[in-house]
């Protein structure tokens, strides 16, 4: 193979001339998907040398907000885990709507799947109209593409699958229209969601809510960056506020541990102690 | 420190026909085999601990899917999860990413081969068993890179022989063995903890 391959340290270069230069940080990632990302994008763009691919960074800031956007994991979809939204909609929704304001952030939602997900789940259980879901990310041009609700097409017969197994009680499609080869989501889907920029590494709080999900996301921080932004969603649950991980994420071990309590299953679903 | 990390590592990869293979080559493992096992194993994208399980039967070495931030320990056995890939981090403990499918397939095995050689060097020992697509080889060219040694299932025995063959053509393969001869590669390869 002999490729051109950068180093863990050429690596930790990058990420602090983009911490210096455009404030993102990404000091506090786990290092080996990071390494695997870079070394990529570094292949792809076919960069000559590192000195190169460093130089371009540190001197174009639309490469740098490419470099930024093609480092993070943006993958997603619809339903992901259906038992985990089985157990949303039979556990948690019924507890959410007791309260007059349904405030929900989800936070590193990428191109938004999950966020229509849980739309539909509150549309369903009738709460779609007081709730207010707050999706956020560090990636701008992912948010923007939320914001249209499209997505392709060849997509929606898995999702139809997963929707289903998550309890859904209709039929799928009637949720989106199909034109050409993306599916637009209805309109009232999307009109209680609103698409806005946050960096989990550097921003705090801005509200407090009844539930957080975060899913996938904790895995690409280190230790010390995951027990900071567990203290950030603790700090912003109010009091029996419910916090969603994803399948292989968890709060034992963590500095917040003592303040959840998770749900009787296999889901990863804490709920805040009263106090 | 009794409790160190791992210092080697075995990888086994495989898909189609590989599960077979696994099971076959499990039951030699040296009870007191001295580096952590890392088994990346293509199946089917549900969330269950029966694989673990199953595996569990045939070895006395303690196994269990993969936790993210998880110590790589010797003589433990740790699985991939369904749909995440497994990397290593120069610590010796794993990360997953749930980024995109790599050789239509996560976890991929050229992901952790890759990744596991980039740390372990050449403390690392790869197998590749059968399977009907490309995943792993280059995955096993970088182990053989690093310094590490490559085995590859004979495909003669393979269920589905394309991915050892593949990379019995692409790669320097160290040994081409029946599954049932590998334990004793790894055994040797590992060495036995003498605590």
């Amino acid at each position: 193979m002999n490729r051109n391959h950068i180093s863990e340290q050429e690596v930790s270069m990058l990420l602090n001339d983009v911490l210096e230069r455009y404030g993102y940080d990404f000091t506090e990632y786990a290092h080996a998907s990071i390494n695997r990302r870079v070394n990529h994008l570094f292949q792809v763009d076919r960069f000559p040398s590192f000195a190169e691919f460093r130089y371009r960074i540190i001197s174009d800031a639309d490469y740098a907000l490419r470099f930024v956007e093609e480092i993070t994991v943006n993958v997603t979809e619809m339903f992901r885990d259906p038992q985990f939204y089985l157990t949303l909609r039979r556990q948690v929704l019924p507890l959410l709507a007791t309260y007059p304001l349904i405030r929900i952030w989800h936070a590193g939602c990428s191109t938004g799947e999950e966020v229509y997900s849980f739309a539909i789940l509150l549309k369903e259980a009738n709460l779609l109209h007081k709730s207010v879901i707050y999706a956020t990310d560090i990636n701008t041009s992912v948010l923007e593409k939320g914001r249209t609700g499209i997505f392709p097409l060849s997509q929606m017969q898995q999702y139809s699958r997963n929707y289903m197994e998550a309890g859904g009680l209709h039929d799928f499609s009637s949720y989106y229209t199909a034109n050409y080869e993306y599916a637009k989501f209805r309109q009232d889907l999307g009109e209680k969601i609103i698409f806005s920029p946050h960096n989990l590494v550097t921003d705090g709080s801005f509200n407090e809510f009844q539930l957080i999900i975060c899913r996938n996301v904790l895995i690409y921080f280190n230790k010390t960056l995951q027990d900071k932004v567990l203290r950030l969603f603790c700090d912003s649950l109010e009091p029996l506020g419910f916090l969603a991980l994803g399948s292989k994420e968890s709060l034992n071990f963590t500095s917040v541990s003592g303040q959840f309590r998770q749900l009787d299953n296999k889901e990863k679903i804490w709920r805040k102690h009263h106090l | 420190m009794s409790m160190s990390t791992a210092s080697g590592v075995v990888l086994i990869g495989g898909s189609a026909g590989g599960l077979q293979a696994i099971l076959t080559l499990l039951p030699g493992l040296s009870p007191r085999l001295n580096a952590a096992v890392v088994i990346v194993l293509h199946r089917q994208n549900r969330a269950d601990s029966v694989l673990a399980e199953l595996l569990g039967i045939k070895t006395t070495l303690p196994v269990h899917e993969a936790e993210e931030k998880e110590a790589l320990m010797p003589g433990t056995i740790y699985l991939a999860p369904p749909d995440y890939h497994l990397l290593v981090e120069t610590d010796h403990t794993l990360s997953l990413d749930y980024s995109e499918k790599v050789n239509f397939s996560r976890p991929s095995i050229d992901v952790t081969f890759t990744s596991a050689a980039s740390v372990f060097g050449a403390k690392t020992m790869a197998i590749l068993l059968s399977g009907a697509n490309d995943d792993g080889v280059e995955g096993l060219a970088d182990v053989h890179e690093a310094g590490g040694i490559t085995l590859v299932q004979d495909p003669l025995t393979a269920v589905v022989d394309f991915m050892p063959r593949h990379a019995i053509a692409a790669v320097p393969v160290d040994h081409v063995l029946a599954a049932a001869d590998m334990a004793r590669f790894i055994n040797d390869f590992a060495g036995v903890t003498t605590g």
